[in-house]
C-alpha cells in the first residue's frame, strides 16, 4: 500500500489560476469601458479611469482573496462573470451621470460595490457551512415575510414613486424585499427538503396530471396569498412575481412534478387577472403592455409608456454594433441608470453587447445550477438551484419588461442598476451560491489508511 | 477624436466583450464536453503489485458514479481511490435524504482495480440490479444499485 501513498488521489482542480486570470480580464474590460467613455464624450481618457477601474480592482482581489482562503474549492467563474456586470452597470452609471441626467451617482454605486463585497466576505467567513441554514428554515421564513411587510408599518415605511417597499432611518432608506427574497428562498428548501415526499406521492391523478392533497396546497396557496398582498398593497408587481415565480421552481425541483407548475402558473393567471379588474395600476401596466405606442398612454403622466418607448426607441437607436459607449442619448429615458439601465447600455453597445451581457448573466446562472447538480445533499442541491433560478427570473422579469414582451414591472438589473439594497442582496446571494459551489466540489474526505471507515474531514 | 478611431474602439470593446464570455466558456468547457481524463494519468500507473487484475481492469475501469433515480438524480461523483459511503448521516459521500435509507446505508470501495458494494447493515436493504447486497459484491459497470429511492450507477 506504500504505492499508493506514493502517488497521492489526483484532486480536480481547484483553477485559482484561471480564476485570476478572469478577474483581471473583467477589470481590464471595465477600464477600458471607462476610456472608451471619457474619449467619446471629451476626448480624452477621463480622470476617473483609474480611481474606478482600481477601485474595482482593489474591491475584486479582496473578494478573491477571501474566497481563496475560505472557499478554496468554489466555481472559479462566478466572481468573474459578476465583476464584469457590476462594472459595465458602473461605466454605465458613470456615463449617465456625466450626461447630466438628475439621480444618477457612480460614486455611490462604487461605495456600495464595496459595501457589497464587505457583506460577501462576511458571508463567505461566518457562514462555513451552508447546511446551518437548514437549521434556521423557520426563523428564515419570518424573517422573511417581516422583511416583506415592514414597509407597511407605519412609521417605518416610505412611498416613493406610487410603491411603498421603502423602509427608512433618518436619511438612510432600504428596500428590504431584496433582503426577503433571499430569506425566503432559504425557507422555501428547507421547508420542501422536509415536506417533498408529502408533496410529490400524495394525491390523486386525474387526466395526465398528478393532483395534490388540499391540505398540501396550503403553503403553495399561502405563498400566493403573500405575493398578491404585496402586488395588492405595496403595488410592487416586480417583487409578488419573482416571490410566487421562484417558489413554483422551487416546488418542481423538489417534487419533479409538472402539476405544480401548472397550479402555480393558473393562479398566478388567475391573481392577476383578478388585480387587473380590480385595481387601476395593474390594469394601467396591461395597457400599456398592449400598445405602449398609442399617442394616449404616452402622454399619461403616471403609469404611462413614455419610459418604455424611450427605452425602445434607445434600443432601436442602438442597431446591431450600438452607437459606441459615450455616444448615445441615455438621459432621454428616464430612470435609465436604475430600472432602465439595460436599454440605455443597448443604445451604447447595442445588440451585440446585450447579448454578450446576457450570455454573462446566462453564465452565473448556469454556474449556479451546476453547482445544484453537483451538490451531495438535497438542501444544498434546493438552496443552489433556487438562488440561480432567482437571479435569472429576476434578469427576465426586467429583460422581458424593458423589451415589452411582458408588462413591466419595477425591478432592478441584478448587479447593473443603481441601488444600494439590492446590490448588497445580490452580493451575499452570490455568497452563498460560492459556499455552495466550494461545498459540492470539494473532494470527499480523504481516509487515512485505504480500510477507510476512519475519516478526515475539514471544519 | 475622430468617427473612425471611435468607431474602433467601439467594435474592439464589443470584441473584447465577446472575448471574455468565449474564454469563460473555455474554463467550463469540461462541463459542456465531459471530464477531461485527468483521473486517467495516475490510475495507469497504478498497482504493480496486483499485474494479474491489472490488464483486465483497466479496460473496464469506472470513472464516475452517477445518480440516475431519486431526489438526487444527475449527481455525479469522479471516483478516486477514497470509498464512497451513502446514507442520511451527513458525512456520507452522498447524503441522501429519504426515508427509506439508513444513516450508514452502504459504502463502495475500489479493490484490485473493482467497484465493490457493501452493505453497512442498513434497515431496508442495498440492491444489486434486482438481488439484494448480503456481502461485499463488485459492481459491473452500468448496473443500477438502489439504497433507498435513490438509485446509483457505475459509468466510465
Amino acid at each position: 500500500m506504500s504505492e499508493m501513498a506514493a502517488t497521492p488521489v489526483p484532486l480536480p482542480a481547484k483553477r485559482r489560476g484561471a480564476q485570476l486570470l478572469m478577474l483581471a480580464l473583467a477589470v481590464g474590460i471595465v477600464m477600458f469601458a471607462y476610456a472608451n467613455v471619457g474619449l467619446a464624450m471629451d476626448g480624452k481618457v477621463p480622470a476617473g479611469m483609474l480611481t474606478y477601474g482600481l477601485g474595482l480592482g482593489g474591491f475584486m482581489l479582496a473578494a478573491y482573496l477571501v474566497l481563496a482562503k475560505w472557499a478554496p474549492w468554489a466555481d472559479p467563474l462566478i466572481l468573474p462573470l459578476v465583476t464584469l456586470v457590476n462594472g459595465i452597470g458602473l461605466v454605465m452609471i458613470y456615463r449617465i451621470e456625466a450626461s447630466k441626467a438628475p439621480g444618477a451617482s457612480a460614486t455611490n454605486q462604487l461605495i456600495m460595490t464595496g459595501v457589497g463585497v464587505v457583506l460577501f466576505a462576511i458571508t463567505l467567513i461566518v457562514l462555513r457551512d451552508q447546511r446551518a441554514l437548514q437549521r434556521l428554515t423557520y426563523t428564515a421564513g419570518f424573517v422573511g415575510l417581516f422583511l416583506l411587510i415592514s414597509p407597511l408599518i407605519p412609521g417605518l415605511g416610505k412611498s416613493v414613486n406610487g410603491s411603498r417597499i421603502w423602509i427608512g432611518f433618518g436619511p438612510a432608506t432600504i428596500q428590504p424585499a431584496e433582503l426577503a427574497k433571499i430569506a425566503l428562498v432559504v425557507f422555501f428548501a428547507g421547508y420542501l427538503v422536509a415536506k417533498r415526499d408529502v408533496l410529490a406521492l400524495a394525491g390523486r391523478r386525474l387526466l395526465f396530471i398528478d393532483l395534490p392533497r388540499a391540505r398540501d396546497l396550503g403553503p403553495v396557496l399561502i405563498t400566493w396569498a403573500v405575493s398578491l398582498g404585496v402586488l395588492v398593497l405595496q403595488k410592487d408587481l416586480g417583487s409578488s412575481l419573482l416571490l410566487f415565480g421562484t417558489f413554483i421552481a422551487m416546488l418542481y425541483i423538489a417534487t419533479q412534478r409538472t402539476s405544480w407548475v401548472l397550479i402555480g402558473i393558473l393562479l398566478f393567471v388567475g391573481g392577476a387577472f383578478l388585480a387587473g379588474q380590480l385595481f387601476d395600476h395593474v390594469q394601467a401596466r396591461f395597457e400599456v403592455w398592449l400598445d405602449p405606442s398609442r399617442q394616449e398612454f404616452f402622454d399619461r403622466e403616471l403609469g404611462g409608456s413614455a419610459q418604455l418607448m424611450q427605452g425602445l426607441f434607445a434600443m432601436g437607436a442602438g442597431g446591431i454594433l450600438g452607437t459606441g459607449l459615450g455616444e448615445g442619448h441615455p438621459y432621454l429615458i428616464p430612470l435609465s441608470f436604475s430600472d432602465f439601465i439595460f436599454p440605455a447600455t443597448g443604445e451604447e453597445l447595442g445588440l451585440t453587447g446585450l447579448m454578450a451581457l446576457l450570455m454573462v448573466y446566462a453564465l452565473i446562472v448556469e454556474r449556479g445550477l451546476r453547482t445544484s447538480l453537483a451538490a451531495r445533499d438535497p438542501f444544498t442541491k434546493l438552496l443552489a438551484g433556487g438562488l440561480s433560478f432567482l437571479l435569472a427570473w429576476q434578469v427576465f422579469i426586467i429583460v422581458g419588461g424593458v423589451t415589452n414582451l411582458i408588462p413591466l414591472t419595477g425591478l432592478v438589473t441584478p448587479f447593473m442598476s443603481q441601488g444600494g439594497s439590492a446590490l448588497l442582496a445580490n452580493w451575499i446571494l452570490i455568497a452563498l451560491l460560492v459556499r455552495t459551489s466550494d461545498a459540492a466540489r470539494q473532494p470527499p474526505p480523504q481516509a487515512i489508511q485505504n480500510e477507510g471507515l476512519t475519516q478526515v474531514f475539514q471544519r | 477624436m475622430s468617427e473612425l478611431t471611435l468607431l474602433l474602439i467601439r467594435l474592439a470593446f464589443l470584441a473584447v466583450l465577446w472575448f471574455f464570455v468565449i474564454a469563460a466558456v473555455g474554463v467550463i468547457r469540461t462541463d459542456l464536453f465531459g471530464s477531461r481524463t485527468a483521473a486517467a494519468g495516475p490510475r495507469k500507473s497504478a498497482k504493480p503489485t496486483k499485474p494479474a487484475a491489472k490488464p483486465k481492469s483497466k479496460k473496464g475501469e469506472p470513472r464516475q458514479l452517477v445518480v440516475t433515480g431519486g431526489p438526487l438524480q444527475g449527481t455525479t461523483i469522479n471516483l478516486t481511490e477514497t470509498p464512497i459511503t451513502i446514507g442520511r448521516a451527513n458525512d456520507a459521500t452522498l447524503v441522501v435524504s429519504d426515508d427509506y435509507a439508513s444513516s450508514r446505508h452502504a459504502r463502495l470501495f475500489p479493490q484490485d482495480g473493482q467497484w465493490i458494494v457493501e452493505d453497512l447493515g442498513s434497515t431496508n436493504g442495498t440492491y444489486l440490479d434486482r438481488s439484494k447486497v448480503t456481502r461485499p459484491t463488485p459492481v459491473p459497470l452500468g448496473v443500477p444499485i438502489r439504497v433507498g429511492k435513490t438509485v446509483i450507477e457505475l459509468r466510465k
